[in-house]
């Protein structure tokens, strides 16, 4: 609602009478404190608070019994010169984009799972969403033991085939590429779900339309599917970025610390933010690299915005 | 399907299109299940069938002793009674109080209303790690580290739930209010006996994914969880990985136990499961 039409709106109301749907939306501060205020205090205190403590203690010394020092930009040069840093970041830049082809995955199979006269679409649907609500502990358990140099399946039918095994969790570079790999089958069940909604929201006429022109279905895909999903692509992209950057748990169960030589440089930024801030307790520095994140995150989705109007189509 | 391949043209092309369909989906099936059947067929397994090269892929002879073994390495149980409490105090109230202030911030106008309302928004980009460090404090502070109130405490919350609610009731109709109204009926009387009826869809959407959500959540309690007693399932499973006893059996059953709560109720609820994750893309 605009300024301009939130101003006028009571006195339109008392001319117009209760016809209008805003005349519905109530000015009743008292019972919108009652539903809004213990979700609003909650909120203020474990989210709005947070941010600004996050960003504080970010510009903080924290001493090791729990008083802490202003120290300015120190946290910020001492994360900008970690050694770690650039290795963190390009890790997990590289999971990000290869996350991404999760999505054109995805979308071809919704719209194989919505072919008319498609049967088991129900079963299909039920294979294909059971990575999403299985443990990502679990998930990571069993793909380090599908992907173990000498044991693992994946290597034992390359070795059939007569290739050779890969190290794949202990190549650095490869071990990020396969781990979001893992990332992409975990999260691929979701995505499908909503490819489908959208394409189902995607009118028959269309297609009907086009099957008379002689389209076949792939060129049906290409030329109705794309184009008109291109909202809900976007919106999968924008959240795909988003959670590809904060990725914690499969690298840090995929890659042991203790066995795996390439730990040190298979870091993401969030595992070094777990490192800081838990494991080494140095929450200023760990803030900081919150900070970072937050930025990057922002700067990713703008420029996402920005190209979206190259791509996406809105009605 | 033979017999319509039979009857015409157009129905043959579209046969033949089905038959690609059909093997292209099972192929990424195939994919999909595979891990969980490899898990299952592994947690049978004897130690030295596990460790035989090339892999054996029948466990043969099959044995249980991974399971039993899960459940007196790890107090599974007591892991398992606290990731139920854990779900369930989160789920409760994190669905009644974003029903509540999503109807509020849907239904009524009050100074302020909209700034509140983008300030909130806003959080859903930062990332949670950022929450993370100042949450700690909080929960520290209030010296409820190592409780499963302390766990559950932030995720009573939830922006994401309170935007989908508000959405859910926007696009609802206002006659019954209006009518319940003229009868009568107070806000709150509105709201319980007339609006929750119908909210229930988006209500139940709310439920399956925070459920799912705080089952399977593993950074905030890690941090906050450090002794077994308050620890979820999640966490523990990393009890079993950190004594590094190479038993692949014995963390494939430990995975398989701990996922298994979950993916029973999602084979039972697969409906409001697939809803639940649609709705949130399509809201969201």
């Amino acid at each position: 609602m605009s300024v301009l039409e939130q101003e006028i709106s009571p006195r339109v109301r008392t001319v117009s009478g209760a016809h209008t749907r805003r005349r519905s939306v109530r000015r009743s501060p008292w019972w919108a404190l009652l539903f809004i205020g213990p979700a609003g205090l909650g909120l203020a205190v474990f989210y709005i608070w947070p941010v600004v403590r996050g960003i504080e203690l970010s510009f903080e010394k924290v001493g090791p019994f729990g008083g802490s020092t202003w120290v300015g930009l120190d946290n910020f040069i001492a994360v900008f010169t970690q050694p770690d840093l650039g290795r963190a970041l390009l890790n997990t830049l590289l999971y990000a984009a290869i996350a991404l082809l999760g999505i054109p995955i995805a979308l071809v199979i919704a719209a194989l799972l919505n072919t008319p006269g498609l049967r088991f679409r129900g079963t299909f649907r039920v294979l294909y969403f059971l990575p999403v609500v299985t443990m990502p502990v679990a998930v990571a358990l069993v793909w380090r033991l599908l992907l173990n140099v000498d044991t693992g399946i994946v290597n034992t039918v390359l070795h059939e085939v007569g290739l050779p095994g890969v190290a794949w969790l202990s190549t650095p570079v490869v071990n990020i590429v396969v781990i979001a790999l893992v990332g992409i089958w975990m999260g691929l069940g979701t995505q499908v779900i909503i490819f489908i909604a959208g394409i189902q929201g995607v009118p028959d006429s269309l297609y009907e339309a086009a099957e008379l022109d002689g389209a076949s279905p792939v060129r049906r895909f290409f030329a109705i599917t794309i184009p008109l999903i291109s909202p809900t692509t976007f919106f999968l992209c924008i959240l795909s970025v988003i959670a590809s950057m904060q990725v914690f748990d499969l690298i840090f169960l995929m890659i042991d610390p203790n066995s795996n030589p390439a730990y040190p440089v298979s870091k993401s930024m969030v595992s070094l933010f777990f490192d800081k801030g838990f494991v080494v307790h140095d929450q200023g520095f760990a803030a900081a690299i919150a900070v970072v994140l937050l930025v990057i995150i922002l700067v990713l989705s703008a420029i996402q915005f920005r190209l979206q109007r190259k791509w996406v189509h809105y009605e | 399907m033979a017999v319509t391949v039979a009857r015409d043209g157009g129905r043959t092309r579209q046969g033949r299109h089905l038959w690609l369909v059909y093997t292209l989906l099972i192929a990424g099936a195939v994919i999909m299940v595979f891990p969980f059947v490899w898990e299952i067929l592994t947690s049978f397994k004897t130690l030295s069938a596990a460790a035989s090269v090339p892999p054996q892929v029948l466990p043969l002879p099959p044995t249980t002793r991974a399971f039993d073994k899960v459940l007196t390495t790890i107090p599974f149980w007591h892991l398992l009674g606290n990731s139920l409490l854990l779900t369930v105090i989160r789920t409760i109230g994190q669905v009644a109080l974003c029903t509540m202030a999503g109807y509020g911030f849907a239904r009524f106008d009050f100074p302020g209303k909209n700034i509140l309302f983008v300030g909130f928004l806003a959080i859903l980009m930062v990332p949670g790690q950022l929450f993370i460090l100042p949450q700690y404090e909080i929960i520290q502070n209030l010296g409820m580290l190592n409780t499963i109130l302390g766990i559950a405490l932030p995720g009573l919350f939830s922006v994401f739930g309170t935007f989908l609610l508000r959405q859910f009731f926007q696009s609802l109709p206002m006659d019954m209010e209006e009518a319940a109204r003229l009868d009568g009926a107070n806000e709150w009387q509105i709201f319980w006996y007339v609006m929750l009826p119908l909210a229930k869809p988006g209500i139940i959407a709310l439920v399956v994914l925070t459920s799912l959500w705080s089952w399977n959540d593993f950074l905030w309690p890690l941090v906050v969880a450090s002794d077994e007693n308050s620890m979820p399932l999640s966490v523990g499973l990393t009890l079993l990985n950190d004594l590094r006893l190479k038993d692949d059996p014995l963390l494939m059953a430990g995975a398989l136990l701990a996922s298994l709560p979950m993916i029973v109720v999602f084979l039972v609820l697969q409906r409001q499961f697939i809803k639940g994750i649609a709705f949130s893309g399509v809201k969201g």
